[in-house]
C-alpha cells in the first residue's frame, strides 16, 4: 500500500466509510445507502477540497482515531464533537492540518450522534456498485472499520479552500418529522392515523442506519390481512406488528410486507439521523397522499 | 406476440414528494407493467426515474420529478403481453437433498420425488428482488404448492440453499438468517460484485431447476 493511508487507531463505536450511496440498483435489493447526514459529509469535503460526494468517516456516538502516514487536510462535522491532533484541542467544522504520523482523536459527541471526517483525497476504498459506502443490511462495501485497519486515500485533488466557520448544529431539543400521509394509511383507523399526527413518540435506542425507531402509541390496523411485499423508499415510515413507527434511513431494506403510514421528507431525515434515544418526536402531517 | 395489448388499469398511490407506487390487479399484470416501463425506458420515452422496483402486485417508481403527471399519463397506456420476447431461461443445477424437503412432502401431500418432479417441471420467473441482494422472489408453482414459513426461522441458512415460502421460491445467495423451508443446494452462484451483471437473476429472468446427483458437479456452470 502507498502512504497515501490511515491507520485506524480507535474504531470507536460503529465507524463507516460512506458517501452519497448507490443508486439504481434497488429491483436487485440493494440498499441505497451513503451518509445518514448528506448534508454534514458535503460540508466535510468542500472544506477539504474534496468533492463532494468523496468518501468519508461516519461515526457513532464516540468518534474514533486515526493515525494518517502522510499530511493531510481533514475537517470533522456533523455532531459537534472535541477534535484533537497530537493531543492538541483543534477546530471542530475547520479544515485542519494532520502532519504525517501525527494522531487525530474524533471525540464523543456532545450533541448529535454522527459525526463525519473528511480528509482530503478522500478514502479510496474500491467501490463496489458505484459506490464505496458501507451497507450494514446486505453487507456490501468495507466492513466496518475496527482497531488496526489500513485505509488507502486518494490523491489530493485541489488545495483547500480558506475554511469557513461553521457554526455547531444544536441538538434538535424535539424531533418534527414532516411527512406526506400513504401509500397505505388506509390500512390504519382513523383512531390510529390521529394519534399519530398529534403523539409524542421517542426515539429508540434500538435506531441504527436500519431505521429509526420509536417508542410511543401503538397504531391499530384497520386492515388485519397481509401486504404483499413492496417497494420501500428512503424515508417511509412502517408500522411492523407492534404498531411503533419505524422510519426508514440509509440502509433500509427495498422491499417490505408491512404497510407505510407515511413518508418523511428528506430534508429531515439528517436531523432524524441525528437524534440520540430519548429525543422527543412528533410527525407533522403536510399532506396526504391521495 | 399474438395476443393483444390490454388498457393499462393500475391505481398509481403517491409516496411521499417523488415516488409514485402503483398497484396492478395481479402478478402477471405487473409483470406486464413493469416489462413495459423497461421498454420506454429503453426507448427514451420513459421520464427519468431514479428507481424501478416491481414487487408482488406493485411497481415502485421513486426519484420522479413529477408524479401526480406521471399518474396522470398512466391512464391514457396500453400493456403488451408480457413474456413473448424472452432470452432463454436460466437453469440452476439443485441437489434436491434440503432438511425441510419432507415436511413440503407432507404439506404437498406427496412424495418427495414428486416434490422434485413438480419443482422442476415448473417454469419459474423472477416477481422481484429484496432481502438480501440478488435474492429473487420465483413465481411458478401456484398458489397450490404455497407453504407457510418456518414458525422459527434458521439463525443460518447456507449460501445456495433453495427453499420455498407461500407462492415464491428462492435462493440465497450467501448465508444468512432465513425463514423459508429448504428444499435443496445450488452450487450456482446467484450474486458476484466482481461480476457484470452482480446478479445472476433480476425481475423478468425466467428461470428452470434441474435435478443432480449428490455430487453435484453436472451442470456447475450456468
Amino acid at each position: 500500500m502507498t502512504d497515501r493511508a490511515l491507520t485506524v487507531l480507535r474504531a470507536g463505536a460503529l465507524t463507516t466509510v460512506q458517501d452519497l450511496g448507490r443508486y439504481g440498483q434497488a429491483h436487485l435489493g440493494v440498499p441505497r445507502s451513503g451518509a445518514l447526514d448528506p448534508p454534514a459529509l458535503r460540508l466535510g469535503n468542500r472544506l477539504v477540497g474534496n468533492p463532494e460526494g468523496a468518501a468519508a468517516l461516519e461515526t457513532t456516538l464516540n468518534g474514533c482515531t486515526v493515525r494518517p502516514r502522510h499530511t493531510v487536510e481533514v475537517a470533522v462535522t456533523g455532531a459537534p464533537c472535541g477534535v484533537a491532533v497530537a493531543g492538541r484541542p483543534v477546530a471542530w467544522g475547520q479544515s485542519v492540518r494532520v502532519p504525517a504520523g501525527a494522531v487525530l482523536d474524533v471525540g464523543p459527541a456532545v450533541s448529535g450522534v454522527r459525526s463525519y471526517l473528511a480528509i482530503g483525497g478522500g478514502v479510496a476504498v474500491e467501490p463496489v456498485l458505484g459506490s464505496r459506502s458501507t451497507d450494514l443490511l446486505s453487507g456490501l462495501g468495507p466492513a466496518p472499520l475496527r482497531d488496526g485497519t489500513v485505509l488507502a486515500l486518494g490523491p489530493r485533488g485541489r488545495p483547500a479552500p480558506p475554511a469557513d466557520a461553521v457554526p455547531a448544529p444544536a441538538p434538535p431539543a424535539e424531533l418534527a418529522l414532516r411527512v406526506r400521509l400513504g401509500p397505505r394509511d388506509s390500512w390504519f383507523t382513523a383512531a390510529a392515523l390521529r394519534t399519530f399526527a398529534s403523539a409524542v413518540y421517542r426515539v429508540s435506542s434500538a435506531s441504527n442506519r436500519i431505521g429509526l425507531r420509536t417508542e410511543g402509541p401503538a397504531l391499530d390496523r384497520a386492515v388485519t390481512g397481509e401486504l404483499p411485499s413492496e417497494g420501500m423508499v428512503l424515508g417511509a415510515v412502517q408500522v411492523p406488528p407492534d404498531g411503533l413507527p419505524l422510519v426508514f434511513l440509509a440502509d433500509h431494506p427495498t422491499t417490505g410486507g408491512y404497510p407505510v403510514v407515511a413518508v418523511v421528507r428528506e430534508a429531515d431525515l439528517a436531523t432524524a439521523a441525528q437524534a440520540v434515544p430519548g429525543t422527543p418526536v412528533r410527525f407533522v402531517v403536510v399532506g396526504r397522499g391521495r | 406476440m399474438t395476443a393483444t395489448a390490454r388498457a393499462y388499469r393500475g391505481t398509481a398511490l403517491p409516496v411521499g414528494d417523488r415516488a409514485l407506487l402503483v398497484e396492478l390487479a395481479d402478478g402477471e399484470e405487473t409483470a406486464a407493467f413493469h416489462a413495459e416501463l423497461l421498454r420506454r425506458r429503453a426507448a427514451g420515452t420513459l421520464p427519468a426515474v431514479r428507481e424501478i422496483v416491481p414487487a408482488a402486485r406493485t411497481v415502485l417508481l421513486d426519484g420522479l420529478a413529477d408524479p401526480a403527471g406521471f399518474a396522470a399519463a398512466l391512464r391514457t397506456w396500453e400493456l403488451p403481453p408480457p413474456g413473448s420476447s424472452r432470452t432463454d431461461a436460466v437453469s440452476l443445477p439443485v441437489r434436491y437433498d434440503g432438511p425441510d424437503l419432507a415436511e413440503v412432502a407432507a404439506r404437498w401431500g406427496v412424495s418427495e420425488e414428486e416434490v422434485v418432479r413438480i419443482h422442476t417441471a415448473a417454469e419459474f420467473r423472477v416477481a422481484f428482488c429484496g432481502f438480501a441482494p440478488g435474492f429473487g422472489y420465483l413465481t411458478g408453482l401456484g398458489e397450490r404448492y404455497a407453504v407457510p414459513r418456518r414458525a422459527t426461522p434458521r439463525t443460518a441458512v447456507p449460501a445456495g440453499s433453495v427453499g420455498l415460502a407461500g407462492p415464491y421460491t428462492g435462493v440465497y445467495p450467501r448465508s444468512s438468517p432465513g425463514g423459508w423451508q429448504l428444499i435443496g443446494t445450488t452450487d450456482a452462484v446467484l450474486w458476484d460484485v466482481s461480476r457484470d451483471p452482480a446478479a445472476l437473476l433480476s425481475p423478468g429472468t425466467r428461470v428452470r431447476f434441474t435435478a443432480v446427483a449428490g455430487d453435484g458437479h453436472e451442470g456447475k456452470d450456468r
